[in-house]
């Protein structure tokens, strides 16, 4: 399978790669995907007191395009509002790395990581996070 | 001086000899005739050029000539031995025994064969190593077993199967052996007589000969096997095998017979010393490699590795001056990883990290250093990336873990 040129780049220069603290209250941590299915990402998003996205750094297992995906993903996220975050469709990540029809799992992985991450964070700010739809199962 | 892209996938096909294209070449020009012209002399120039490559193809399996039957290769071979016996002794039985590591050329027989209800298949696990137990074969006979279809190698972990001791026992229960050979033709002695077997499956392009160009073996004494054949139409190989002859093509393969027989005692040496190099360099270099299949019962040139916490497919992206391959599901079709590593019952995550290393007659030393280094750099780079390698380092048990798949 030939790569777009796009996904080569990220899978080359992977954007924020890395890991913030844990348990550092700023920080939501979402981990999406299975070992088993060849695919995990860790995504985790530094959020303001008012729900700004201030940094993002991932971590994947994954095929390149799985990589690029969260990689693309952490740049798209920056300096937007959580509630702009959480609109974010895997389409767009589809689009943006000309992802073909057997990749667009991976889209789908980097749009449930960012809700994970941004669920996660409200956890810990103690915000009701029932309301919003973290994809599971 | 390197020349890049190394190619390292001599599972997937071979280069072809420059010696097998010189003994090719006029077969495509000059001596064009069909070997099944039998009144005149262009016919009887290709007839005598596929009857002195028969000869040589038979004699790296330690075979006579006739027993030899030309196919378009051995997914076609493999078709009509299964198919072609068990329609032939439908009379006798309908069951087959195989194993689940097979080529799919054999287990989508098997199956298309299952789904038109003409024949019930047991298929035999393998242990860690990929390898088959004779005893489960001798305990899964029935007398209504027609057919036992068993590879030699296997072509992902390199695990050779206990052959000799199938044949026995299929000699012993009056049952049809048959074996796909492709993958140890020329690496590994193969004496069809020694081991039992009554139909084998050959191609040339794994041997450093053309595509488009393989064998079947059929056994004509002790038992005489006999097949219904899978193509209608003039009568060409003892019947078994209509079509005409690709003279070109045969008489690669038999070109490639010969020099991989007289060939193969030195090179199956040097193969091994590569390999071997290119084990230790990757182990050395890098913490959590896996060997996949038989430690010592394997092809001298394959190397079959998991490194984990790595997605096959991401560390063949970063290696892309190198041709390998790898059971990732994500180059699979299928996005399933490969179901030869997931029979032998490892981790499902090392399954998508394994990277199948082909090492053949032109690879050198240079090749085997330069992979080495780039396969060991690429893998420290993705492990830095990977959250699977992270949590392991916290001392997270990663089965523990309650993993949300999507």
């Amino acid at each position: 399978m030939a790569y777009s040129s796009k996904v080569l780049e990220h899978y080359n220069n992977p954007r924020n790669v890395g890991s913030f603290a844990k348990d550092d209250a700023d920080v939501g941590t979402g981990v999406v995907g299975a070992p088993e299915c060849g695919d995990v990402m860790k995504l985790q998003l530094k959020i303001s007191d008012s729900g700004v996205i201030e940094d993002a750094r991932f971590k994947t297992f994954g095929c390149g395009s799985a990589i690029a995906s969260s990689s693309y993903v952490t740049e798209l996220v920056k300096g937007k509002h959580i509630d702009e975050a959480i609109a974010i469709r895997n389409t767009t990540i589809v689009q943006e790395l000309n992802l073909p029809p057997v990749k667009i799992h991976c889209s789908v992985l980097a749009e449930d990581a960012i809700k994970a991450a941004i669920a996660d964070w409200k956890k810990r700010k103690g915000t009701a996070a029932d309301d919003l739809k973290v994809a599971e199962g | 001086m390197l020349k890049l892209p190394i190619y390292m996938d001599n599972h997937a096909t071979t280069q072809v000899d420059p010696r097998v294209l010189e003994a090719m070449l006029p077969y495509f020009s000059e001596v064009f005739g069909n070997a099944a012209s039998r009144n005149h002399a262009f016919g009887w120039a290709a007839e005598e050029a596929v009857e002195k490559a028969r000869t040589q193809i038979a004699a790296i399996i330690k075979a006579k000539p006739k027993e030899i039957i030309i196919t378009s290769g051995a997914t076609e071979s493999d078709n009509l031995a299964i198919k072609g016996v068990v329609e032939f002794y439908k009379e006798k039985g309908n069951h087959i025994v195989t194993c689940v590591t097979e080529h799919k050329a054999v287990l989508d027989s098997c199956r298309a064969l299952e789904r038109a209800g003409r024949a019930t298949v047991t298929y035999l696990p393998v242990d860690k190593y990929g390898m088959v137990d004779p005893d489960d074969v001798r305990k899964a006979i029935t007398d209504r077993t027609v057919l036992i279809t068993i590879m030699f190698a296997n072509n992902e972990i390199g695990t050779i199967h206990p052959i000799a001791e199938i044949g026995k026992i299929a000699k012993e229960k009056g049952v049809i052996f048959h074996c796909d050979a492709v993958q140890a033709i020329g690496k590994v002695p193969v004496d069809v007589d020694r081991c039992g077997i009554d139909l084998m499956s050959l191609t040339a392009h794994k041997l450093y000969g053309p595509k488009g160009v393989g064998a079947l073996y059929v056994r004509s004494k002790g038992p005489r096997v006999r097949l219904t054949p899978i193509i209608d139409g003039g009568g060409h190989e003892r019947g078994m095998r209509s079509g005409t002859l690709n003279v070109t093509g045969i008489v690669g393969f038999g070109a490639a017979c010969e020099i991989a027989q007289r060939e193969m005692p030195e090179e199956s040496v040097r193969l091994l010393e590569l390999r071997n190099r290119l084990q230790a360099g990757l182990f050395e270099r890098l913490e959590e490699v896996y060997l996949n299949g038989h430690p010592t019962d394997r092809l001298p040139g394959n190397l079959n590795l998991s490194f984990a916490y790595v997605e096959g497919e991401s560390l063949l992206m970063g290696i892309n001056d190198v041709a390998v391959s790898s059971g990732s599901a994500c180059t699979s079709a299928t996005l399933e990883p490969s179901y030869v590593i997931r029979a032998l019952g490892i981790d499902e995550e090392l399954a998508h990290s394994s990277i199948r290393f082909g090492i053949g007659r032109f690879s050198t030393a240079e090749e085997v250093d330069f992979v080495t280094d780039r396969v060991s750099r690429e893998v420290k780079r993705l492990r830095e990336m990977s959250p699977l390698y992270e949590m392991a380092k916290e001392g997270i048990d990663l089965k523990a873990v309650n993993w949300k798949a999507n």
